[in-house]
């Protein structure tokens, strides 16, 4: 099988997209870079980029992200007894304005691991295509050989710190969650490429809002029913505190039997507890 | 060895459809000291002499780490084993950095044997001259593969490779539990495509009913007189039960 060009580019390393090549220092060309035996696969040249290449004439000068411009708010997540459960809502903010409202952030990744993402969802989208030529390579494979869910948190860490590193980061906090030998796994990476995995996880606004509730009640021998129930009033914590939420959740199960992420689904709510009538009242300081 | 007007250079064929560079590339690994495989159902066991070629030289390596789960044993130039031994390391490491985990056996087995069918197939290349004996263990359990100079690769429960290893090949197969003859359900696979049918894959359990009314058809064969070809299959063909 002859070797596919990569969707990114060996020399600026896994997650980039870009020229190639590799500008002439006087180490280069003393040992001039050529594909070798031995020049790994990836991340082989990662300093070496033809800026020439980069500024050509007639080509815009390279622009990185300065700031997301349609957002996905928190993504909670937790484990149980037999796998693992993604929760988040499906909006699109554009800003303040609900832009899309139907916006899937929660996504099968293969058939253990599932992703949900919050932040740039066009970064996201790019993430989800890196892993579909993943999850393709394997299938075309034909060994049976699949990515295990700590392999994909593993190679988005890497994807995430590499671009922060080239001044360009994509814009997320991920959520990755799957099953591995029968037990429930669950990561989360930064958009700077922080890193870390536990028992429960939640982004963004969710850090604050729902993790304390996840702290308090939950426990990793959890059954599947328990942890609907705490998942979903975090959810509606969120929702109820968090202005850039609306109330239409997806909810994402993994367990040996396979991946299954739910329709879209509202929870009810009401508006009506003395607590909302004023809320300043309780917090010293906001208006 | 025998020399021809074909075998000067890897791209020619000769007219008996031998391209006669890859085989000598093949004798070359006879031409190196015997490595042994063998592999059980949780471990699998590389070894391999290492006789000093001269008198006053120490003995060359011939067994290579190559990560936590997965070594060589070479035969043949030695040289040439150790660039793909650095090629593995190289490959396994970078899996293990983008992935943090190791690299499946079978897959590094696999891009070795085509870096190896490559140099058979360029007329500015020479075929690698080392047999490859690799041991790994991985999620799919202990493998055991032989790489070739023709860039084939092959999957083995016991091999033995290098100069006077017949010996070893005849003593390992005569030691070991080997399947027979027989068909069996690990020992064939059947594809098959037609009208309204996409390409299915019969291997494994889904395989046996289909070799039980084989069998049941051979038997009825045996006992019907004359014909001892079989050409005819008989009408109930086990290929439309499914």
């Amino acid at each position: 099988m002859l070797a596919r060009p990569p969707s990114h580019s060996p020399a600026l390393g896994p997650g980039c997209a870009g020229p190639p090549l590799a500008e002439a220092s006087s180490v280069s060309i003393q040992y001039p870079a050529q594909p070798t035996a031995q020049v790994p696969t990836c991340g082989a040249a990662s300093f070496l980029v033809d800026h020439n290449a980069v500024n050509a004439p007639g080509r815009d000068p390279s622009q990185h992200t300065q700031m997301p411009y349609v957002t996905g708010s928190s993504v909670l997540a937790l484990t149980f007894k037999d796998g693992v459960m993604l929760a988040s809502d499906t909006l699109g903010s554009y800003g303040s304005t609900k832009r899309y409202k139907s916006f899937e952030r929660i996504r099968k990744v293969n058939d253990r691991t599932v992703l949900g993402a919050s932040g740039e969802l066009s970064d996201f989208q790019y993430i989800m295509n890196l892993l579909d030529e993943l999850t393709t390579d394997d299938f075309c494979e034909d060994d049976g050989g699949m990515l295990s869910p700590r392999e994909i948190w593993s190679y988005l860490c890497r994807v995430l710190y590499n671009r922060r590193n080239k001044q360009d980061p994509l814009w997320n906090s991920l959520v990755i969650g799957g099953i591995e030998h029968g037990k429930p796994f669950l990561g989360t990476v930064g958009m700077i490429g922080t890193h870390y995995t536990d028992d429960h996880i939640a982004t963004g606004f969710g850090n604050m809002l729902a993790r304390p509730l996840f702290r308090e009640k939950h426990s990793p021998d959890m059954s599947e029913a328990d942890a609907e129930a705490l998942i979903h009033e975090a959810l509606k914590v969120c929702y109820y505190r968090d202005k850039q939420s609306i109330n239409k959740f997806q909810l994402a199960k993994i367990t040996e039997a396979g991946v299954s992420v739910s329709e879209p689904f509202a929870l009810p709510t009401r508006w009506d507890y003395k607590h909302f009538e004023n809320p300043s009242a309780n917090a010293v300081g906001t208006w | 060895m025998f020399r021809n007007q074909y075998d000067t250079d890897v791209v020619t064929w000769s007219p008996q459809g031998r391209i006669h560079q890859v085989e000598y590339a093949m004798e070359g690994v006879k031409q190196g000291s015997a490595a042994v495989g063998l592999k059980s159902k949780t471990h699998v066991v590389v070894a391999s002499l290492r006789r000093p070629q001269v008198e006053l030289s120490s003995s060359l390596r011939k067994v290579f780490k190559i990560d936590d789960h997965l070594g060589i044993a070479i035969s043949g130039l030695v040289s040439d084993g150790r660039s793909l031994c650095r090629y593995m390391r190289n490959e396994c490491l970078n899996h293990k950095f983008v992935y943090d985990s190791p690299m499946s056996t079978a897959r590094l087995v696999r891009d070795v044997a085509d870096r190896a069918q490559v140099a058979t197939q360029r007329s500015w290349k020479r075929p690698l001259g080392v047999g490859l004996l690799v041991a790994g263990y991985d999620t799919s359990g202990p493998r055991l593969f032989y790489n070739c100079p023709s860039g084939q690769y092959y999957d083995y429960k016991a091999f033995a490779m290098g100069a006077r290893s017949q010996a070893a090949k005849t003593y390992l197969e005569r030691n070991s539990c080997l399947p027979e003859g027989e068909l069996t359900i690990e020992t064939c696979s059947i594809g098959l495509v037609g009208k309204d049918l996409n390409f299915t894959l019969i291997e494994g359990q889904s395989l046996q009913p289909h070799l039980d009314a084989y069998k049941a058809a051979e038997g009825a064969d045996d006992d019907a007189p004359g014909d001892g070809g079989g050409g005819d299959a008989p009408a109930a063909t086990p290929m439309e039960t499914s």
